[in-house]
């Protein structure tokens, strides 16, 4: 499953909010770079961030609800495509 | 096939040649066909989706081990001009045992033409399923339960 730092960074987060300091802490990896693995995961709808004073805080999405929506779209659209095949590849199958 | 966005619901539509009555009976006796068969909550591979054709009807997997999971429940029945069911996964891509927070399906079938028919498709209430989101937490650790939404994860990772 791809990048297995970004895995564990993505586990800590959700398991309770974090630092960028704190995660830099806690994994072999520059700052920069636990910096980097967070924007990916908050581009992709994971995690979010909040400011507290100079640190900005990670932490799971809390409803992922976006991101639930985006994998039922695909579940539907591959089920359409498919549908549509079926129903108009045999005809004599279902009359 | 177009797809447009909302908050909590999602719409998807196809127009298929086929008359409504054939798209209908299609749909609903042949979903075994037609849903993906890589969404699966059974330990064991799925021998067959089964769509139970009546209002309290289910839809459910079967394994190829004899195990079951019912995933939907038959909520509308109305061929051949829609059907609407539960939609009964959470967002730990477990089964929602209470009603209050599954979202639900409704597919409705319109003739274009004596050969065409649209087939809208709305998939609604999903935020219903964000009361159960801590759920995610324990579900992140298990090796079994990465999250619905993690499958985007695992895509952004191998693409």
């Amino acid at each position: 499953m791809g990048d297995p730092t970004r895995r564990a960074i993505f586990e800590r987060v959700a398991s309770r909010p974090r630092a960028v300091g704190e995660l830099a802490n806690e994994f072999p990896v520059s700052r920069p770079a636990v910096s980097q693995h967070l924007k990916v995961l908050k581009d992709a709808g994971l995690v979010i961030s909040s400011r507290d004073g100079n640190r900005r805080i990670y932490q799971a999405d809390p409803r992922g609800v976006a991101a639930m929506r985006d994998q039922l779209d695909r579940f539907w659209s591959q089920a359409l495509a498919t549908f549509k095949e079926v129903v108009e590849q045999d005809p004599q199958e279902v009359s | 096939m177009t797809t447009q966005a909302q908050a909590t619901s999602l719409r998807s539509e196809i127009v298929v040649d086929a008359p409504v009555e054939r798209a209908f009976r299609v749909f609903t006796e042949q979903f075994d066909r037609i849903k993906p068969r890589e969404h699966n909550l059974l330990g064991a591979d799925i021998a067959e989706t089964v769509f139970e054709p009546r209002v309290g009807g289910a839809i459910y997997d079967r394994g190829v081990d004899g195990s079951e999971c019912r995933w939907a429940r038959v909520l509308a029945y109305e061929p051949p001009d829609r059907v609407v069911f539960s939609w009964d996964i959470g967002p730990t891509w477990q089964i929602e045992t209470d009603p209050g927070k599954a979202s639900e399906v409704e597919v409705r079938f319109v003739a274009e033409s004596p050969e065409r028919t649209r087939v809208e498709l709305e998939h609604r209430h999903i935020d219903r399923h964000g009361d159960g989101w801590e759920g995610v937490r324990e579900g992140v650790s298990a090796d079994q339960g990465w999250p619905l939404y993690l499958q985007r994860y695992a895509d952004l990772l191998t693409s």
